[in-house]
């Protein structure tokens, strides 16, 4: 009895978190699951002159998939009666399916920016990534493992900066970057994102924790200060490396207020920014909207995917996120 | 002339810090200080002058402001405790579920907190849709009317918040089972032997260990919810009416839309303010008492 009980409680348990986990996965479903509906045929042998897309009740699924299978049935039987003619029209409904099902990114590629909003995003984030990478471990390094005068105060300024909010620096930032010339560049992004401050803390707690031994090894070997970082420090320091790396490129990849403040020029824009003049621009083309939203969301997916435990490691570490 | 010396001896480890510190300084310092010295001047492109408080005055004499601080301090007080409550709960029932669970069911509620708000805000926008919206269909299934969620000023802000509680908490329930799993056995198997059950275990040991946790992210989440502003531009624009104006939001059309810099200044000064009142209240209500 007390078997039972215990079964149906951890079956009851694992109802509920599937639950929970496909209601909050479903967002993203349905961004997937918009972008390749159906749309209104133009073939009129395709019987419904509806678009799924706008269709209520709406379809959960793209009614491509079911679509596709029902005439690559008909197709099967045909050839299999000899009808090569009706088989070959099954099999070009079928091609017409698959057109129609990613028609807006078949539209995005062509008409819009949007190859070029990818790659804009993509460098900007990897140069930032790298930067931060290198100047922050330099910086959590000295804070670290070194003393010298005005290390505290040096270390307290740069912590306390992290309790101020970031629009209040907004109207000043932007006065900067008009008067250095960098309104309506990307170094006006790559600049800015190079002061973030939570990698030199993350850097230096990680930083804290290696023995100071290994690097004074290095230094009785007689190497310098900066090989001694180059060949000791930054192998030491991968596991924190690739957590911060990972977090820069995600926030750099993210961030949206800062761009669409400065970004004048279309072909400067990022993927973020891009799509948010795609929605200004087509505010009731869902699909089309959808497909551009698929386009940004899959490189961080699979980012994700791939790098899971530094995700979960950088958080345990200290705490990240936006 | 000791401490020169002394500066002269690491003049290696200030090398070092050189990089940082220059972003540092250009867009960080100079930025925070400069920002109180245009909240008092009239910022104009033909030069400025200084005005003393009148762009507080005006801050304070407009309605916007203070229905958009209204609107920010209703989400604030409404997601923030049940975002967290939300993680908590989620963690608690993830937690019992052993290794393998647990890390599958940590990353399928994390992995919609990877992808940009932008994204997220602009599903919701369609989710959302009067007519053809996947929201109205679902909550038809409870015999509930059609809304016009975001049309209407009576439920665009809840329509805002309802959307925020059911984005997964992803950090929130990392950083809770992780706590959870610091929790050491002999604690329970103490509570078990005197008798005591599964949920008072929970509450009465889980629950208190967990404070420190529960702190962080309740600033951490704050901080956060003050500054909303994706979603305000890409779903509402602030409308309709002043239904969704947030305190970022009316920063960012006060600067960026009026030019009127000064005034943004000032408002970001009380967002600032009312940022660190609470993370401060935060603090001293719910801190460990060691």
């Amino acid at each position: 009895m007390n078997h039972m009980a215990k079964k149906s409680g951890k079956f009851f348990l694992y109802m509920m978190i599937s639950i929970a986990a496909i209601i909050s996965l479903l967002p993203l479903y349905w961004v997937f699951s918009t972008s390749l509906q159906l749309t209104a045929y133009q073939d009129e042998d395709l019987a419904q002159p509806i678009s799924y897309v706008e269709a209520s009740p709406p379809k959960f699924y793209p009614a491509g998939i079911s679509e596709y299978i029902e005439h690559w049935q008909e197709a099967r039987t045909a050839e299999k009666d000899g009808n090569i003619e009706l088989a070959t029209h099954h099999r070009e409904l079928m091609s017409g399916i698959i057109t129609n099902s990613f028609s807006m990114y078949a539209y995005l590629f062509k008409h819009t920016n949007i190859w070029r909003w990818i790659f804009n995003s993509f460098y900007i984030a990897v140069v930032v990534t790298i930067g931060i990478l290198i100047i922050d471990t330099m910086a959590g390094y000295v804070l670290a493992k070194k003393r010298f005068p005005g290390r505290n105060l040096i270390f307290w300024l740069i912590v306390s900066t992290m309790m101020i909010p970031g629009q209040v620096t907004l109207v000043p930032m932007f006065i900067m970057v008009q008067k250095l010339g960098l309104f309506d560049t990307h170094w006006a992004l790559i600049f800015p994102d190079l002061s973030m401050v939570f990698g030199v803390f993350l850097m230096r707690q990680f930083l804290l924790s290696i023995p100071n031994e290994l690097l004074d090894a290095a230094r009785i070997d007689g190497a310098g200060e900066w090989r001694t970082f180059m060949t000791v420090v930054i192998p030491l320091s991968k596991p924190a490396l690739a957590t911060l790396g990972i977090f820069t490129f995600m926030n750099v990849w993210n961030s949206f207020l800062w761009p669409i403040i400065v970004l004048n020029n279309a072909d400067l824009y990022t993927l973020p920014v891009g799509l948010k003049t795609l929605q200004d621009a087509n505010l009731s083309i869902f699909k089309l909207l959808m497909s551009g939203a698929a386009v940004a969301a899959i490189p961080m997916i699979i980012i994700f995917i791939a790098f899971q435990q530094y995700f979960i490691k950088g958080l345990t570490l200290g705490g990240v996120k936006e | 002339m000791k401490l020169l010396e002394d500066i002269w001896k690491n003049r290696v480890s200030y090398l070092f810090l050189v990089p940082k510190l220059t972003f540092f300084t250009l867009f960080v310092v100079i930025p925070v200080v400069w920002a109180f010295f245009i909240a008092f001047q009239k910022y104009g492109i033909f030069g400025s002058e200084w005005v003393g408080l009148e762009n507080f005055e005006k801050v304070l004499k407009s309605e916007a402001f203070y229905i958009a601080m209204g609107n920010t301090f209703k989400y604030t007080i409404i997601t923030v405790p049940g975002s967290v409550i939300i993680a908590l709960v989620l963690a608690s029932l993830i937690h019992p579920l052993g290794k393998l669970g647990q890390s599958f069911y940590r990353s399928a509620f994390y992995l919609p907190t990877v992808t940009s708000m932008v994204i997220i805000a602009m599903v919701w926008r369609w989710i959302y849709n009067y007519r053809y919206g996947l929201f109205n269909y679902i909550l038809s299934w409870f015999g509930i009317a059609p809304i016009d969620w975001l049309g209407q000023s009576s439920s665009a802000l809840w329509a805002i918040i309802i959307m925020t509680l059911l984005i997964p908490p992803g950090v929130g329930i990392i950083l809770y089972l992780a706590a959870m799993n610091n929790i050491s056995e002999s604690l329970y198997e103490a509570a078990k032997i005197d008798g005591a059950g599964p949920f008072q275990r929970w509450l009465f040991i889980t629950l208190p260990m967990l404070k420190p946790t529960t702190l962080y992210l309740v600033m951490l989440s704050t901080i956060g919810s003050f500054q909303v502003f994706t979603q305000i531009i890409l779903m509402t624009k602030g409308g309709p009416g002043h239904a969704t104006e947030t305190l970022v939001h009316i920063i960012y059309k006060t600067a960026f839309r009026d030019f009127e810099f000064g005034v943004a200044a000032a408002q970001s000064i009380f967002l600032f303010i009312i940022i660190l009142i609470f993370s401060i209240i935060q603090y001293r209500v719910l801190k460990t008492d060691d």
